[in-house]
């Protein structure tokens, strides 16, 4: 049972950061229609902003860790990341605005290469050590816990819950509550008719990449914290499993995608974590989000949360 | 047509066998290239056939080419002492041949079958989604493959025999172009094309769009995987990181360059890309060069990526896509 709980802790800090990626992905499927391939790169971009920013913080507090430091660093890469993601829509999609989907999907798989590539001119093909901003160190559970004090929770999964947590919260009240989520919102349901409307779609669609990019660019700070080891392909893997984690709580819905994330760090840590009893080979764990997708594609191809929609000829 | 094609086909047998006899006077370096040139002819005429020709997109071509790759790679280590014990009556030569064949033939039907298999359900699927299973079937071709320990896992299979010289690898480009271009002008051609052009429509007239997705699917897994086992036995080395998602995305790159649904321009495009990075390497050990400008040019995906953006932008029809060869009415 301790072992479950601790498997469930595990993939819980894992799927916050599955489901802050995946955010990026459904708000872009929701008002533009496409994947952004390039999305898992800017969670990458994010990582090495940190990198680059984290030094000259530490300097200000005289090299102590703290949780300050940590949130300025946070803040630093998610401005960094969401101008990344506003040039990028800019440059790369907004000329291809009316072209075929496929047009738009092999430029974001260019957009994608480029970044990494690019990446590794720029930072270097090796992977490279993250500063540790906050002195992680497990946490010792006080003995009223019972048996429960046998958990090895570390400071940073505990840091990835409460950010995400925030995150959410922010992302729901810009979503729901302020005029530009109003706008994207409805530019997901009929783009012509928000542009009758007054709402200049430009503007709107330029916001969805910027607020998509920062929370990816969080993500990439957090898992940095986690795992102190980052490399310019690190956003390869993420990326297409924050992708699946989107279709698995139905693309273009924002919940969904933030449940779907955590659910497939929940699962992937699982079957990591149980692959002696399951009698499966530890080295399968990049194959279970893929054969999960495809499972979803098959069966309920709208995922948990999204609504079928009727082609029209 | 038909038998001008054959004729075709049979005269660029003769032309490359009689060809292949001067191999020896190449240089090592660039006999590689053009093998290399060839079986990227083969592997980017046969995604023409499922992206340019049916309109559906796959991003799993390496995973195809990785089951031909093993498939042939273990058929011939393992068998040759039975085979070619058997077959030696034949003579040296020709025994040689015939079991390279069937070992080209072999990883053809493994690669073809593992294609109807991912084909089948994935190709209920559109656009963007199955550009997504294909990569995600890919990629779990991948993990298997470096799973099993009798294919020597992630550390790689060597491939004692190195069958592949100048006549197979060219042989098979020209009998692949001419299958494909056989299909494409058959009624199987006009189903692929109605399928591109408008599915919905091709359903409405009664035609089984399914079939003709998963047969395009099939016969372009088919030479992906006789590309696999000509790889295998050229590079005599493979490994499960060399059949990645980024192969697969070097093999798009020269259907997209070429133009989607242009045999013509993908050939062409295939022979340019192998030889690019060749190029750009040269380039960037230029003394001329400042050193900046040498470390981007070395990285060859670099140019890549921006090649791809850049004909997405100004041309999204590739080099030669939307020039079509009227074809002769008889």
């Amino acid at each position: 049972m301790i072992e479950f709980i601790q498997q469930l802790i595990n993939g819980l800090s894992l799927g916050a950061i599955y489901a802050l990626i995946a955010l990026g992905y459904t708000m872009v499927y929701g008002v533009l229609r496409f994947i952004n391939f390039a999305h898992g790169d800017v969670f990458m971009i994010g990582a090495f902003a940190g990198m680059y920013i984290a030094p000259q913080v530490l300097k200000l507090s005289n090299g102590n860790p703290s949780w300050t430091v940590m949130i300025i660093v946070l803040l630093a890469a998610m401005i960094i990341c969401a101008f990344l993601g506003i040039v990028i829509e800019k440059l790369a999609y907004r000329p291809l605005r009316n072209r075929p989907r496929l047009t738009v999907l092999i430029t974001a798989i260019g957009v994608s290469l480029f970044l990494e590539n690019f990446g590794q001119y720029a930072f270097g093909v090796d992977p490279q050590s993250f500063p540790d901003l906050i002195g992680d160190h497990a946490i010792t559970l006080p003995a009223w816990f019972g048996p429960l004090t046998d958990l090895t929770i570390m400071v940073s999964q505990v840091l990835v819950g409460v950010v995400t947590v925030v995150l959410l919260i922010a992302l729901r009240f810009i979503v729901t509550k302020t005029k530009l989520g109003t706008a994207m919102r409805a530019l997901s349901v009929n783009p012509l008719a928000t542009s009758l409307m007054g709402v200049n779609n430009d503007v709107v669609i330029s916001f969805t990449f910027g607020l998509g990019s920062a929370l990816a660019g969080a993500a990439g700070i957090l898992i940095s914290i986690q795992q102190p080891s980052i490399d310019p392909l690190m956003g390869l893997q993420p990326g297409i499993k924050a992708f699946v984690a989107a279709v698995l709580g139905g693309i273009g819905n924002i919940p969904g995608a933030a449940v779907g994330g955590i659910l497939l760090g929940v699962i992937e840590t699982l079957v990591v974590g149980y692959s002696d009893r399951l009698h499966i080979p530890s080295g399968y764990r990049d194959a279970v989000a893929f054969f999960l997708l495809i499972l979803i594609l098959l069966f309920k191809p709208t995922g948990l949360f999204g609504r079928a929609q009727r082609e029209k000829v | 047509m038909l038998e001008r094609n054959k004729i075709i086909l049979l005269a660029s047998l003769v032309v490359i066998f009689a060809a292949s006899r001067f191999s020896s006077r190449i240089d090592p370096y660039y006999y590689q290239i053009i093998l290399f040139a060839g079986i990227n002819v083969i592997l980017a005429t046969s995604l023409n056939l499922v992206n340019g020709y049916t309109g559906q997109f796959s991003l799993g071509h390496a995973g195809f080419m990785s089951v031909g790759a093993y498939t042939a790679g273990m058929f011939t280590t393992y068998a040759s002492g039975a085979w070619l014990g058997a077959l030696k009556p034949l003579g040296a030569f020709a025994s040689n041949s015939l079991f390279f064949a069937i070992a080209l033939c072999l990883g053809g039907l493994a690669a073809g079958l593992t294609g109807l298999v991912v084909g089948i359900p994935s190709l209920r699927l559109k656009g963007d989604y199955l550009a997504i299973v294909t990569l995600g079937f890919g990629e779990i071709i991948k993990v298997v493959i470096e799973n099993v320990d009798t294919l020597g896992g992630s550390r790689g299979l060597s491939v004692p025999l190195g069958y592949t010289n100048l006549f197979w690898v060219y042989a098979m480009a020209a009998v692949t172009i001419y299958v494909i271009v056989s299909l494409v002008n058959s009624t199987y051609g006009r189903g692929f094309l109605t399928v591109r052009d408008d599915e919905i429509a091709a359903e409405a007239m009664g035609i089984n769009t399914t079939k003709y997705k998963v047969l395009a699917f099939t016969v372009a897994a088919f030479f992906a995987g006789i590309a696999g086992g000509l790889y295998a036995h050229l590079t005599q080395f493979i490994n499960p990181e060399g059949f990645n998602f980024l192969k697969s995305v070097d093999i798009v790159t020269m259907v997209i360059l070429g133009g989607m649904g242009s045999t013509g321009g993908v050939v062409f495009a295939a022979i340019v890309l192998t030889i690019l990075p060749e190029w750009l390497r040269w380039l960037s050990e230029r003394p001329f060069l400042p050193h900046w400008l040498a470390g981007l040019l070395e990285n060859r995906m670099i140019p890549y990526s921006l090649l791809l953006i850049l004909l997405m932008l100004l041309r999204p029809q590739g080099l030669f896509g939307g020039i079509h060869f009227k074809r002769k009415h008889a």
